[in-house]
């Protein structure tokens, strides 16, 4: 399969889970029901649809996509199959930023958990970008990145440990387990600037990606501007993680399992397996969506536990295999 | 001649350890110039520098004149090429798109034509789809010479580009050297196999503790005395039906 007929047949699928986001959800709706909804945008069925369904089923493919294709830079960047912004503390710094922000009561201050959290992925990918321009070695800043994710689950924890009241840890909690229920176009547009500068930053570096296959010696002496792309691919991929957990939270595994999807199809290049991981990470968090709709649970399951439940033991697949690579 | 590069009294230091000397080399175009030395005398930093991967403490390194800490990086990539030991190879690509990243200024369709050409040279033709990684090592390594083949910079540098080739594909690596030099380009490679270096190379830099010892034709510059004192060798080059081959002995710890 090539890589247009791949991002075809991606896309594709993504219109279906977009289609299958509008049809299913808690409220079973009728064919009366949704000829309605089309029909007459005062009424009850065209809300469910447009006003509740439809923002969240976006919201879900665009954090997919972002993740996916943050997670697809990060790998290419590091060499790395184990490699994306949860692993580097990049969403912990997220998470972290929307934590303090709701202990400190900003929580019903609209737009203020959002900034924090992008404020905070920023300030975790700058420190990245400094390591990865001090230290050229991949598995330098992978150690670095564990340690700064480390830290920063430690500075989490101590944010619930001072929570003033129950309520408040409850709050940050169910923030933190990440989650597209409820987002209205304006969560989605406040990120718009914030995903397209870091989509771009991302694309940017995709040649850089490619020659890095080769080390970074080879890299070095390609003519390419190696240290503005590998600052281009840590700050897209910021970006883009920052804006992601500031619209659901955190998700995990996406950014790790979007590009193992598509890899094989697409032949390892780093810089053709980008828009092939963003599609197929909307993809994978439209549908974990769905399922968390649609799984009958008194409680709605949050979308980052759907995530892990299903990405952890992906994860440990493709260490298992990636170390029979690395054996070879 | 032109000269593609002069290394003038190169020095670089590793934690207080100086491991290139007040180096001097120069490489004209058309000549194929042999690093030799043991491990660790040298051979990789000097050919670090000379692309302007080691920082200097001292000494200056100019590619076709320029000095190489002015060099932009797309201006380096022109004037030199450069194979690294590093044999790995982070993503299974395919060969063809492994060995078009040695001419990423050249339009797609360009370099797509230039690694296939470069991969038939070096012996895999048929296999320009095939991924890196389902490749044998020394197959691998051929992929990687027809990547520094790609390019067309008039300076090719190469660390240990025989290093993992069974004998046919050594000579065949080393005979493409010599086309390129043929062709007008400067070449530079380092060797550990001594009858290889004789055989290809135009002249021998001989490396010991960082410091060059002897720079001349092969076997003017492996004399027994450049022997013992780079390689602990007790022997000498000797006249055969293929050239001059080594016949020397490890020299006894003490002697």
């Amino acid at each position: 399969m090539s890589v247009l007929q791949l991002n075809f047949l991606l896309a594709t699928l993504v219109a279906i889970v977009l289609g299958a986001g509008l049809a299913l959800g808690e409220t079973p709706l009728t064919f009366v029901q949704f000829a309605e909804a089309f029909r007459d945008p005062a009424s009850g069925p065209h809300d469910v649809l447009f006003a509740i369904r439809l923002p969240r089923t976006v919201a879900a493919l665009v954090v997919g996509g972002a993740l996916g294709l943050a997670g697809a830079v990060m790998q290419g960047l590091l060499r790395n199959p184990l490699a994306d912004p949860g692993v580097l503390g990049v969403a912990g710094g997220a998470g972290l930023g929307a934590a303090t922000a709701i202990a400190l009561g900003f929580g019903a201050v609209a737009g203020a958990v959002e900034i924090a959290a992008l404020a905070a992925a920023l300030v975790a990918g700058a420190v990245l970008t400094v390591l990865a321009s001090r230290f050229r070695e991949p598995e330098t800043l992978i150690l670095f990145g564990v340690a700064l994710s480390a830290f920063l689950g430690a500075l989490t924890s101590l944010v619930f440990n001072m929570a003033p009241s129950p309520v408040t840890l409850a709050e940050v909690f169910a923030w933190l387990l990440g989650s597209v229920a409820n987002r209205d176009w304006f969560d989605i547009a406040r990120q718009i600037p914030a995903l397209l500068v870091g989509g771009g930053l991302c694309i940017y570096s995709a040649r850089g990606l490619s020659i890095l296959t080769l080390g970074e010696e080879a890299a070095a002496l390609s003519g390419l501007p190696m240290r503005r792309l590998r600052g281009a691919a840590v700050a897209g991929a910021s970006l883009l993680t920052g804006a992601s957990v500031a619209m659901a939270g955190i998700v995990g595994f996406i950014g790790l399992a979007a590009p193992h999807l598509v890899r094989a199809a697409v032949g390892g290049d780093p810089a053709r397996i980008l828009l092939p991981s963003a599609l197929a990470g909307a993809l994978l968090l439209a549908s974990a969506d769905i399922a968390a709709r649609i799984i009958p649970t008194d409680i709605e399951l949050k979308l980052g536990v759907v995530t892990a439940l299903f990405g952890a033991p992906l994860f440990a697949i493709i260490a298992w295999r990636a170390a029979r690579n690395w054996r070879a | 001649m032109t000269v593609r590069l002069r290394l003038a009294r190169a020095t670089v230091t590793r934690e207080d350890m100086t491991v290139l000397s007040n180096a001097t080399l120069t490489v004209s175009a058309g000549e194929i110039v042999g690093v030799v030395g043991a491990n660790g005398a040298g051979k990789t930093t000097m050919l670090r520098a000379a692309v302007g991967l080691a920082q200097l403490v001292g000494g200056t390194v100019e590619l076709s004149g320029a000095d190489v800490r002015r060099l932009s990086d797309a201006r380096r990539a022109t004037l030199a090429a450069y194979l690294p030991q590093e044999r790995r190879v982070g993503w299974n690509m395919s060969a063809w798109r492994i060995a078009a990243l040695g001419a990423l200024d050249a339009p797609p369709a360009q370099s797509r034509m230039r690694a296939y050409a470069a991969l038939a040279r070096v012996g895999l033709a048929g296999l320009e789809e095939r991924g890196v990684l389902e490749m044998s090592g020394g197959e691998r390594a051929r992929v990687l010479l027809a990547r520094l083949l790609t390019s067309d910079a008039p300076l090719l540098v190469a660390d240990e580009p025989a290093a993992g080739l069974d004998p046919d594909a050594q000579l065949l690596a080393l005979e493409l050297f010599r086309d390129e030099a043929h062709r007008g380009a400067a070449v530079v490679i380092t060797l550990h196999d001594l009858n290889l270096a004789v055989r290809f190379c135009d002249r021998l830099v001989v490396l010991a503790g960082g410091a060059v010892i002897a720079d001349a034709p092969p076997v003017e510059a492996l004399s027994p005395g450049v022997l013992a004192t780079a390689f602990r060798l007790n022997g000498a080059l000797q006249a055969g039906p293929h050239g001059f081959m080594l016949a020397a002995d490890r020299m006894e710890d003490g002697a």
